[in-house]
């Protein structure tokens, strides 16, 4: 039993061990030498304070979309708009610190208010699509991405371009007041990294110690019983969604106001659905979530300089995380495999 | 064929499901399997059919020890199981449904399939339209269309778990005489498992009991009711008397309600249930009664006429509004609609009380959960999930779910599948309910309960209300001809 107990805690390391495994042969298929390819990695995300801060810079918003899925998730909802509600809240983060002329002390606050109002409020209109129009949240949240994704491209081609002529690369630099406090050179703001820690814990704490948790969770496993229980299913989802977009919209807006300083064409460049891998990888391990994010984070930041320093195509990062996210699938729930006994119903 | 169980155990944590368990069955013989709710019947039958494994122990048949990591496995060595929810799909036509898992060609061949069904239908005068999809289907259809399945599938050894349960009289004595014929004619061996003695006594050739995972008995049958009943509980239960209750105001008034499915559309229901009256109502399945339920309940909404709870116009309130109102509801699917699989004891008390705030007092509610579990019998701790607990268990866990104080109490079905002692702790529940002055509406298709256990009776046939009968002056057989629908 020990021993089971064990197995189950270090699972989701298995597909992480498998995915290295299969793109080491890929890269000896390549000719390459997979130690020297993932010691190019490491160094690309921890060869000097620069790089590192990067990783860290990278990994805030994903941090914060994970956690903001944890609570779709339990209660059983697919947000796969997740990448819509991040760009919604770059561009109203964008939009204050564009339009508004204030000190740091309030651009900064207002930016991520507005930031966190606007994820919300298009997460709100997928959750209504739900309960009202009886869509699917998947179909309603890809056609609110594409239509976020339409909307930035608009802005930075149309009204919010550079005085130079727009480009469709981006608006102009925002003012120095509305970006967040980076630490020296870099594009890692630590004040970030602190809201997404409390935001993780404010989650913890709200899955496991409240009712609207508790609510959430019955919901997720059984929406008619959890009715009937007196669990008020549409109002949750509504408030379950709002919530995630809400972190999402912070994430975008940490984006623009650290990772780059204007609102660009791919500001999100798929934060949102490497958030839904790293749920799915942690599978309601929530402790799992900061440290699967950050090593996502560190894979995909090394893989740059991997191109630089071997030619191999900076995608090999995206091709180890896909592989993981196929051996989550595969591996991913140990009892499917009879690696664990399931608990069988009986009289 | 000759079926041996050498020693059967299976453990669910501190649990023992079954305990040792040695039994040998003889081919042409219907044998009856009793026990109370949790005694481990479910568990031996879904062992030997190949639906789980035992954690020790062996299946003999015909001398060779065998080993089924599947029930497909075991139909392939002629053992088939014939569960109380057939395992079909409902959106399936009949010949699709009867093809799965038995035709593995790409090209399915619907005439061989055709000529098999209704070679094996006219032999047991079953009455199946092959056009039909499964979810038009009456639950004694498709038991129908499962037993075919079975018996083509090669089953010379056939377990039928309370196969009476929902199906109409008519069904029943098909069902009866087409097991007769395949022990006595067929030399197939048949075990029934089932709570109701009487079914027992009247098709079986021998009893086995289980109690707590152990066999306690075999005795050949007809026998004394009072004789199986004391082998299955240890002792005999009293039952319950009812007891006597002067009723008080109308609390629940239907007057004209009219409401529309696709399927059936319930009209012209006027009815009024006082204050401690207990009022059931009867018929076949899906004949309206449940409608009228769910009507009550704010679950479904009637389009015409008004429905009050003491003297206040309630039609169309939300269920969530009503159960503020005091209405408290226990539908006839325990895990499917009433509790959350894999959430704890503790976990839906929490959900389903309105005291609690914001953060949750995990040990309060763990002290309150330990509670209602002493006070409601069940057998489980606070942190057992939902789905670990038995049948049983899991409608008294739902009885300890209701508030405190209702004025009316909605039940579908509430002793389905519960033995003896259940259904009687169950009713004393209730009888100390009315006794506080709450108005109780149940349905049930045991029309012994419905007629020991209302006050007054409505029967439903085909959406249509009959008069309303007086449950001390009425007959088993004058409610039986209303849900024919016969005046």
């Amino acid at each position: 039993m020990k021993s089971r107990q064990w197995i189950r805690w270090i699972w989701p390391i298995v597909p992480i061990l498998a995915a290295l495994l299969v793109t080491s042969l890929l890269l000896l298929l390549f000719g390459a030498s997979p130690v020297t390819s993932f010691d190019a990695m490491l160094q690309g995300a921890f060869g000097d304070t620069s790089k590192t801060l990067s990783v860290l810079a990278f990994w805030v918003p994903l941090l914060l979309s994970a956690t903001g899925l944890l609570v779709t998730f339990t209660a059983g909802l697919w947000n796969i708009g997740i990448e819509g509600q991040i760009i919604m809240g770059a561009i109203a983060a964008s939009w204050v610190a564009l339009k508004l002329d204030a000190p740091s002390a309030i651009l900064i606050p207002l930016e991520i208010l507005a930031a966190m109002a606007a994820g919300a409020l298009w997460a709100a209109l997928s959750a209504v699509l739900k309960t009202r129009g009886k869509v699917h949240e998947i179909f309603s949240g890809l056609a609110l991405n594409n239509l976020a994704i339409i909307l930035t491209n608009y802005l930075i081609s149309g009204p919010w371009q550079p005085p130079e002529g727009g480009s469709f690369r981006g608006t102009e630099p925002f003012q120095d007041a509305a970006l967040l406090p980076l630490l020296g050179e870099s594009r890692f703001s630590p004040l970030s990294l602190v809201i997404a820690l409390v935001a993780f814990g404010m989650v913890v704490v709200t899955l496991r110690g409240t009712l609207w948790g508790l609510k959430l969770k019955a919901l997720g496993k059984n929406l008619r019983s959890a009715f009937l229980l007196g669990v008020s299913s549409e109002r949750e989802m509504i408030l379950a969604m709002m919530f995630c977009g809400a972190l999402a919209g912070l994430g975008g807006a940490v984006r623009v106001l650290s990772w780059f300083d204007s609102l660009r064409q791919s500001i999100s460049g798929g934060i949102g659905f490497l958030a839904l891998l790293v749920v799915m990888l942690a599978n309601y391990r929530m402790f799992w979530i900061p440290p699967i994010s950050f090593f996502f984070s560190m894979v995909l930041n090394g893989a740059i300089t991997l191109q630089l320093r071997t030619q191999l195509h900076s995608s090999l990062g995206g091709i180890l995380t896909e592989m993981m996210v196929l051996f989550v699938v595969l591996f991913g729930d140990a009892t499917k495999l009879g690696i664990f006994r399931k608990k069988n119903d009986h009289e | 064929m000759h079926i041996e169980l050498r020693d059967i155990r299976k453990h669910f944590g501190p649990v023992k499901a079954n305990d040792g368990i040695n039994l040998v069955f003889e081919g042409g013989r219907i044998y009856g399997l009793l026990g109370e709710n949790g005694a481990g019947k479910s568990t031996l039958m879904k062992i030997l059919s190949g639906f789980q494994p035992p954690d020790s122990g062996e299946i003999v048949i015909d001398g060779q020890p065998q080993r089924f990591s599947s029930p497909a496995e075991a139909l392939g060595k002629g053992i088939g199981m014939l569960y109380q929810d057939p395992l079909d799909i409902p959106a399936f036509n009949v010949k699709d449904n009867y093809l799965l898992g038995r035709d593995r060609r790409v090209i399915l061949n619907y005439k061989t399939a055709r000529a098999e069904l209704d070679e094996i239908t006219s032999r047991f005068s079953f009455e199946i339209d092959q056009q039909a999809t499964i979810e038009n289907l009456s639950l004694g259809e498709r038991q129908q269309l499962e037993l075919t399945r079975l018996l083509v599938g090669g089953a010379q050894f056939l377990i039928l778990d309370e196969p009476t349960t929902g199906i109409s009289a008519d069904q029943k004595d098909k069902l009866f005489n087409s097991i007769r014929k395949l022990a006595w004619e067929e030399g197939k061996t048949i075990i029934l498992v089932s709570h109701k003695l009487d079914e027992v006594q009247e098709l079986c050739g021998e009893a086995m009991i289980l109690r707590k995972g152990k066999m306690v008995g075999r005795t050949p049958v007809p026998c004394s009711n009072e004789q199986l009943v004391e082998k299955m509980f240890g002792q005999i239960p009293l039952r319950g008397e009812r007891p006597v209750y002067e009723v008080g105001e109308p609390v629940l008034e239907l007057q004209n309600v009219r409401i529309p499915t696709y399927r059936l559309t319930v009209e012209n229901i006027n009815l009024t249930v006082r204050a401690g009256e207990i009022f059931g109502l009867a018929g076949l399945e899906g004949s309206g009664q449940q409608l009228v339920l769910k009507a009550c309940a704010g679950l479904v909404k009637n389009d015409q006429g008004r429905i009050s709870l003491a003297g206040q116009d309630i039609t169309h309130w939300s269920y969530q509004r009503l159960r503020t109102a005091g209405i408290g509801y226990i539908a006839a699917g325990r895990l499917e609609e009433g509790l959350v699989a894999g959430l704890t004891i503790t976990e839906h008390l929490v959900l389903s009380q309105p005291s609690h705030k914001f953060f949750i007092d995990w040990a309060s509610a763990q002290k309150q959960s330990e509670a209602r579990i002493t006070q409601f019998q069940v057998v489980g701790r606070p942190e057992s999930l939902a789905d670990e607990l038995s049948g049983g268990n899991q409608q008294r866990l739902l009885f300890g779910l209701l508030w405190e104080s209702l004025k009316l109490i909605l039940l579908e079905h509430p002793t389905r599948g519960l033995d003896v002692r259940s259904s009687d702790w169950i009713w004393e529940q209730l009888y100390a309910r009315r006794n506080s002055g709450t108005a109780i509406l149940f349905m049930s298709s045991d029309l012994d309960e419905i007629i020991d256990r209302s006050d007054r009776i409505a029967v439903f046939s085909g959406g249509k209300m009959s008069r309303i009968l007086d449950a001390k002056t009425t007959s088993v057989e004058e409610v039986g001809r209303l849900i024919g629908g016969q005046e």
